[in-house]
């Protein structure tokens, strides 16, 4: 059961929670310079294609991954020219980009469904991957989640320690207060905003690199969606954002491996547990009553003076 | 930024808002055109075939009032709880509800006379899209859970839920397999209106249309709908009930994409399928937007939506242009337009 059941169980769960994991520190990223970017949904689809047609391209997989950030990047800077440079509605603005990223993505990507693209394969990490049950859980995976090991490690030491960190959370907090001191607010803003787009996007490029090497439309499937509500989760912490991807790593890879056991469960309700665990995660954290760890200035644009 | 600043106009530039508008299509269609070329089509015939789908002749205009029928309807409903700034991105799935709601009755009672099963089937569907909104309104009100996030994946799992009963329970035992459930007994299909492809369904969009704008207009519960649009505490100040009428607000949105979600069950296909769900409820989001949330405005934006919805199927069927060409131009124009709104309250002056 353990040999046969959980351990490639869990292993699952860290491959199918990486792409969430990129995505939501990219949105804690942003929010944390007070800007609500819901056009991540749309954003992680571009990237997919983006990384998809780059690898395709060039035959080298680690550009893909780059050129779905980049894709992220130009997505996010759309959100910030409409919310930030012309002070447009950031809930609408964000919807408004989900609507466009995923239909670009299915425009531009219906030629090419049903190919297949260089990716990135599972291999042995040296040395770790002989721990028994760890190693086959977390070091038998591809290169991309070895990077995404890193990344919140990275994150919490630019967020906590590093001055630009230090600046970004005050404009999220107080823009008013921050550029008061000598910072340069809407800049900070565009930072977060671009810098979360760019790992948001290397979660996109995560999907089709990784998760999978066929093209096809729809890759992202909510993930974004999961990946905004948990931020919430995560009270915009990147410790419990790791927790929670892999918690939604967990419910989709053990929701696929019914599917594939062959139960009398009909798919279409097994299909709605990470949707409604969603729900319930958003729950359990309003019950922890910790929303107020929202940055202050979450959602309002910087408006200019006179 | 470049020698220039934004300085806030004294009065606002009204009419920048036909402008902008005006603008916000044109800089679309122009990013629209490229794309095409970007796929080796001809930008030129593109535009024209779609412009032909939405203009070009009486079917394409009869189609797009059908297709403007659930769009305004949910779009009403979506403006409604935008109006108090509740965040109802579930339209989507209230429609879902709707049909589903509606088609329990129309199978559960088959042999009723129209007359008494038809108006079962909008109460029912009504009841089914409130429901359906009242659970992310309670989740906010008592447990702040965000209706943005909540409401979303209630899309999700609505339609998930039409799939699972006409996969099983529904399904029709005539049906060959597919996902469908048995056609609709005539008492439960709305009419058309006299010889025209139309039917009785557009006369629900204008009663309900007008309803609204009256009810926002001339009654005190329109009137604290919007006070209480200006933020929770404000509305706390004034001793109005803002759990209630969130509450009000999006059951009335779940209630009118309900309606929507009935009338196309009854009206478009007599039937429950997945192919329902073509992403109306998204759709009504960029008409609310577009329209400023006025009942009227809202008519005239569901009907240029609709069209444009048209005018890509025959995209799709004389160029073979995916489908989707219709939400990137959805988008486009949205995000557009709420960049261009900054020219109604803002100048652009030269640095001193």
């Amino acid at each position: 059961m353990l040999e046969s059941f959980i351990v490639p169980l869990l292993a699952a769960t860290v491959q199918s929670g990486t792409p969430i994991l990129y995505a939501t520190l990219g949105e804690i990223l942003t929010e944390k310079g007070g800007v609500l970017n819901l056009g991540v949904e749309g954003m992680m689809s571009m990237a997919a294609f983006a990384a998809f047609f780059v690898t395709m391209t060039t035959g080298n997989p680690w550009f893909g991954f780059i050129a779905g950030g980049i894709a992220g990047v130009f997505m996010a800077a759309l959100h910030g020219l409409v919310c930030i440079t012309c002070l447009g509605n950031q809930v609408v603005s964000g919807l408004a980009l989900t609507i466009l990223g995923v239909g670009l993505c299915n425009f531009l990507g219906t030629p090419y469904i049903g190919t297949a693209t260089e990716g990135f394969d599972k291999f042995s990490f040296p040395v770790l991957s002989a721990i028994p049950y760890i190693g086959d859980i977390f070091f038998r995976q591809d290169a991309l989640v070895y990077v995404s090991y890193l990344i919140p490690v990275l994150f919490m030491f630019f967020i906590n320690r590093t001055s630009l960190g230090l600046a970004i959370t005050a404009v999220g907090e107080k823009p008013a207060a921050a550029a008061a001191v000598g910072l340069k607010a809407v800049r900070l803003r565009w930072i977060a905003l671009l810098g979360g787009g760019f790992l948001i996007g290397l979660g996109g490029s995560y999907l089709s690199l990784a998760y999978t090497h066929l093209w096809a439309n729809g890759l992202s499937g909510g993930r974004g969606w999961i990946a905004v509500a948990l931020v919430i989760f995560a009270f915009w912490r990147p410790g419990r954002a790791v927790f929670g991807a892999y918690l939604f790593g967990g419910v989709m890879a053990f929701q696929l491996r019914l599917q594939a056991v062959g139960t009398h469960i009909p798919s279409s309700l097994l299909l709605m547990l990470p949707y409604s665990l969603t729900i319930l995660v958003l729950i359990f954290s309003a019950m922890r009553g910790r929303s107020g760890n929202a940055p202050a200035h979450l959602g309002i644009n910087i408006e200019p003076e006179g | 930024m470049l020698g220039y600043r934004l300085q806030k106009r004294d009065e606002p530039w009204n009419w920048g808002v036909p402008i902008v508008i005006v603008g916000a299509l044109v800089l679309s269609f122009g990013i629209s055109a490229l794309l095409l070329e970007l796929q080796g089509k001809s930008a030129v015939q593109g535009l024209l075939v779609l412009w032909q789908g939405s203009f070009g002749a009486s079917w394409a205009l009869e189609d797009a009032l059908l297709k403007s029928i659930p769009i305004f309807l949910c779009a009403l409903g979506v403006a409604t709880a935008f109006r108090m700034q509740v965040w109802n991105i579930g339209a989507e799935g209230q429609f879902a509800l709707g049909a589903i709601g509606a088609t329990w009755a129309a199978l559960t009672f088959p042999d009723l006379p129209g007359i008494v099963l038809m108006p079962l089937m909008f109460i029912c569907a009504a009841i089914f899209g409130a429901f359906w909104a009242y659970i992310p309104a309670i989740l906010r009100l008592k447990l702040q859970v965000n209706e943005i996030i909540s409401t979303l994946m209630l899309n999700y799992i609505a339609i998930l839920l039409l799939e699972y009963l006409v996969f099983g329970a529904w399904k029709d035992p005539a049906s060959f397999g597919f996902p469908v459930t048995p056609e609709f007994t005539p008492g439960a299909i709305i009419g058309q209106i006299g010889d025209s492809r139309l039917h009785w369904g557009f006369a629900v969009c204008v009663g309900s249309g007008i309803a609204m704008w009256a009810f926002m207009r001339f009654t005190r519960l329109g009137f604290e709908i919007k006070v209480a649009g200006e933020g929770e505490r404000i509305a706390m100040y004034s001793r109005l009930p803002y759990g209630m009428l969130t509450i009000l607000v999006m059951a009335i949105s779940g209630a009118l994409a309900g309606w929507a979600g009935c009338i196309e069950a009854s009206a478009t296909i007599n039937r429950l399928q997945p192919s329902i769900m073509v992403g109306y409820g998204y759709t009504a989001i960029v008409v609310a937007w577009l329209a400023r949330l006025h009942p009227l405005y809202i008519g005239i934006s569901a009907y240029l939506l609709a069209a444009l919805r048209v005018g890509v199927e025959n995209m799709q069927l004389e160029l073979q242009t995916p489908a989707s060409f219709g939400s990137i131009m959805e988008g486009l124009i949205l995000m557009s337009v709420l960049a261009g709104q900054m020219f109604v309250t803002y100048k652009i002056v030269k640095k001193k």
